[in-house]
């Protein structure tokens, strides 16, 4: 199941939408996860899934996303399941075709949901994502929180797994026991982990320290983001797509959506 | 004009008794590249710290004595002041990489200081083309070994154009050939650049070749200062468990056995030749 | 005994660490496995424990194969000590520490207890039975990580990067005591790449690079060969390097140690003359 983070690790490569500001890229995902909230109805959910599918293969990351998708199809098939047993059940117990597609089209929507956000943080990289954050004016604290949060991810994800080892290797099996003693075998985990978390951000802090951060209340940057026509371009379209789901859903009577 | 004077400096951390350095005086003078050892605990890793301002600033506890690092007192300016003038590459390279790509890891500083785009951009390719990783610049992190990720490091504090460049324990966690290259890097910053290089390190024998002076601290003092040659042939030198590179014990031990070479060499290369010379005569 | 069978493993990710990987080690062998980082070294000997199952080939351990039993058992027999001490410290007490895998293991209380007093003498810890290890200074944490592995006595003591970080008396320490380690019947393997280490202590030396074995025999035999040591990253003891630039002069092959090469440069001068 954690195969679907995966997913969402930005892949380095170059392409129209690796190369479109992560603002614009940012609206087109919110406006597909609009979208995909707003209509219930199975045809459009699957035509919002499949619009994204181009998006992928340009993009060159249909690997990843593809990752992403298996690892979330566990849970797409708990909800398919969760929707059919409640329907089912308000439905007079009766399994009509109406209760199956109405529970697809959750599970597809769930698949929608991902894939929108999944292909922003794949086509992304967290530094320019951060330098977004910058220029739209969120405290350069945050923006550096997260940029940090985002390199440093991986590495406490290793340590974790080094430390399984380590422990492992001194007899330590976590896989058995009443269920209260495998939550107790997580403490020769997480307390190394949090120490280890700690003192990672400690020495950190001296080297921040050490390189002057926080000497200027306004920083300067070595990149700056610049609308260009491909991303007035993605905005313009991807609002007016809204505008016309909206209008779609809600002011014309078509039964199905 | 020493770049760096320290007088009469003791230092003891907040909540312990016994003091790190105790009434340590000390110059380097611009353009030397001294090398600090001594064992575990002995006070050197404290020592740097107090040359760019971590301690007091970032540590607290009491200091007393007097540090003037490039004609700035240590106790009256702040690190970030102090980091204009000091850069300081530490042990573990992972934990001194902020970004994700090299570029911005080197800019880092420079952002910080505000300066103008254009002069970052310059200084970040002259840091990158005088430290040799040009062509990692896009890389992230993760995608570096530890060596590159130290050169990284170094390139980062060079942008920043310090006069005094401090690396405590910087290849620790590197294999000696990575070891090797980081010395070259930064013996040739100091060569070439003037830059003062003040390097905390056990592994002598790598390191020395580069290094004009090394001083060796126990229980918070100052033991030895000297000319490498001095230092290492002394004989208090043994006592104090460093590690003296293994040309010059050889030095010893043919002197025990009725041979001397009348200088102890620095580096294999300089002992094979020197027996050659004997051998030959 | 440990043996390893045409030994290949890739990562989940793709990487592959190690390709076709052979080796024998015997009871009472003191080995030291070397190369670069990334060359294989620590995939190979977390193989030793089970951490790590064979992607192909197989690994026994006493005869037994390692996919077959569980991590914890396969521990017993092989304690593995890892790089960072950090990695492993959780308890209150250092006591509580070494009685950490005594207990996993199922050992009666008072084998526990006995132990306990005994690595801890062992490593001269007895007088920080009650202090918290997070108090302690990175040697000490070090040597109670040695500790807690020692206590349930295992046969085979596998190392990982002991000497980093350490200064030159505590290696001198180290070397010793892994020395009193082999003398008393254990298999000590040591991941280092720490040549001046390893010829102090002149174990056998298998030398990785890329996922395989280049190299396995003596130290004196391995270190000598500058061309196979370039291909791991690792460079020749000092000692070496000297001689090998008097290689024209007649200076004999194989020697590692400080006091054998005084000796030989001796040899040398009173030939030359």
């Amino acid at each position: 199941m954690f195969r679907v983070f995966d997913g969402f690790r930005f892949r380095r490569a170059s392409s129209p939408l690796h190369r479109l500001d992560p603002r614009s890229k940012f609206l087109m995902a919110c406006v597909f996860f609009a979208l995909a909230i707003i209509f219930t109805g199975i045809l459009p959910l699957t035509l919002i899934f499949l619009v994204q599918i181009p998006l992928v293969l340009v993009a060159g990351v249909r690997r990843e996303w593809l990752r992403s998708l298996r690892g979330g199809a566990l849970l797409a098939l708990l909800i398919f399941g969760t929707n059919l047993i409640v329907n089912y059940m308000s439905a007079g117990y009766a399994l009509t075709l109406d209760v199956i597609l109405y529970s697809t089209s959750m599970a597809v929507r769930f698949l929608a949901l991902i894939s929108s956000f999944s292909v922003f943080f794949l086509t992304t990289s967290p530094d320019d994502l951060g330098l977004a954050l910058e220029q739209a004016r969120i405290p350069y604290e945050f923006c550096f929180a997260f940029t940090t949060a985002v390199r440093f991810v991986p590495v406490l994800a290793g340590e974790a797994q080094t430390i399984v080892d380590a422990q492992r290797s001194r007899g330590l099996e976590l896989e058995k026991g009443s269920f209260l003693k495998r939550v107790r075998n997580y403490v020769p985990i997480l307390i190394p982990l949090i120490v280890g978390a700690i003192r990672r951000s400690f020495e950190m802090a001296e080297a921040m320290e050490a390189r002057a951060f926080g000497a200027k209340e306004r920083r300067t940057n070595l990149n700056v983001l610049r609308l260009q026509g491909a991303d007035y371009a993605t905005v313009l379209i991807s609002l007016s797509t809204l505008a016309c789901g909206v209008y779609l859903r809600y002011f014309v009577a078509i039964p199905s959506l | 004009m020493p770049v760096i004077e320290v007088k009469n400096l003791s230092y003891t951390y907040q909540g312990t008794e016994r003091p790190a350095i105790r009434d340590v005086t000390f110059t380097v003078e611009r353009g030397e590249f001294v090398i600090i050892t001594g064992p575990s605990g002995c006070g050197k890793t404290t020592l740097c710290r107090c040359f760019n301002g971590l301690i007091p600033h970032f540590y607290g506890g009491s200091m007393t004595g007097e540090v003037i690092v490039a004609g700035l007192s240590v106790k009256q300016n702040s690190t970030t002041q102090l980091a204009q003038h000091v850069g300081m590459v530490f042990q573990s390279p992972e934990n001194q990489l902020f970004a994700l790509s090299v570029e911005k890891d080197v800019a880092f500083g420079l952002e910080n200081l505000a300066i103008p785009r254009e002069e970052i951009r310059q200084r970040v390719e002259w840091a990158l083309e005088t430290t040799g990783i040009s062509d990692l610049r896009t890389k992230a992190p993760y995608e570096l070994s530890g060596g590159q990720q130290q050169r990284v490091a170094i390139a980062s504090v060079l942008a920043m154009r310090p006069e005094i460049m401090i690396l405590d324990e910087p290849t620790s966690f590197l294999d000696p050939v990575a070891a090797q290259k980081i010395f070259e890097v930064v013996g040739g910053l100091n060569r070439e650049l003037g830059l003062t290089v003040i390097l905390v390190e056990h592994r002598l024998d790598l390191a020395t070749a580069y290094a004009n002076r090394v001083v060796v601290m126990d229980g918070g003092e100052i033991r030895l200062s000297g000319d490498p040659t001095c230092v290492y042939a002394s004989k208090d030198v043994r006592l104090l468990g460093i590690g003296v590179p293994k040309p010059v014990r050889l030095y010893q031990v043919l002197k025990e056995k009725g041979v001397d070479l009348h200088r102890p060499p620095l580096t294999a290369h300089e002992a094979a030749a020197m027996i050659r010379e004997m051998v030959e005569r | 005994m440990i043996q390893v069978e045409d030994l290949y493993f890739s990562y989940p990710v793709g990487v592959e660490a190690l390709r076709g990987v052979s080796l024998k080690i015997n009871s009472g062998e003191f080995v030291a496995i070397m190369g670069e980082n990334g060359a294989g070294k620590t995939t190979l000997v977390k193989h030793f424990n089970g951490l790590l199952k064979p992607s192909r080939g197989r690994v026994l351990v006493d005869g037994v194969d390692t996919r077959k039993v569980s991590v914890a058992s396969l521990s017993k027999r092989v304690g593995l000590v890892f790089q960072n001490p950090d990695h492993q410290l959780f308890c209150e007490t250092v006591e509580k520490e070494v009685a950490f895998g005594l207990r996993n293991f199922g050992f009666p209380e008072e084998t526990v207890l006995k132990r306990i007093d005994w690595a801890l003498s062992l490593l001269d810890l007895t007088e920080y039975r009650e202090v918290s290890p997070f108090m302690l200074s990175g040697g000490e944490r070090k040597r109670v990580a040695l500790a807690s592995v020692l206590a349930w006595d295992p046969e085979t003591v596998v190392l990982d990067e002991p000497t980093i970080g350490q200064d030159q008396g505590q290696k001198e320490r180290l070397r010793q005591f892994i020395t009193q380690l082999n003398a008393q019947g254990k298999v000590v393997v040591i991941v280092t790449h720490d040549v001046e280490f390893v010829a102090d202590c002149h174990p056998r030396v298998i030398l990785m690079s890329r996922g395989r074995i280049v190299a396995d025999g003596l130290a004196g035999d391995v270190l000598y060969d500058h061309g196979v040591l370039d291909k791991a990253s690792i460079l020749p003891p000092q000692v070496t390097q000297i001689l090998l630039e008097l290689a024209d002069l007649n200076a004999p092959r194989g020697v590692i140690d400080l006091y054998e090469a005084g000796e030989v440069v001796a040899n040398l001068l009173r030939r030359g003359r």
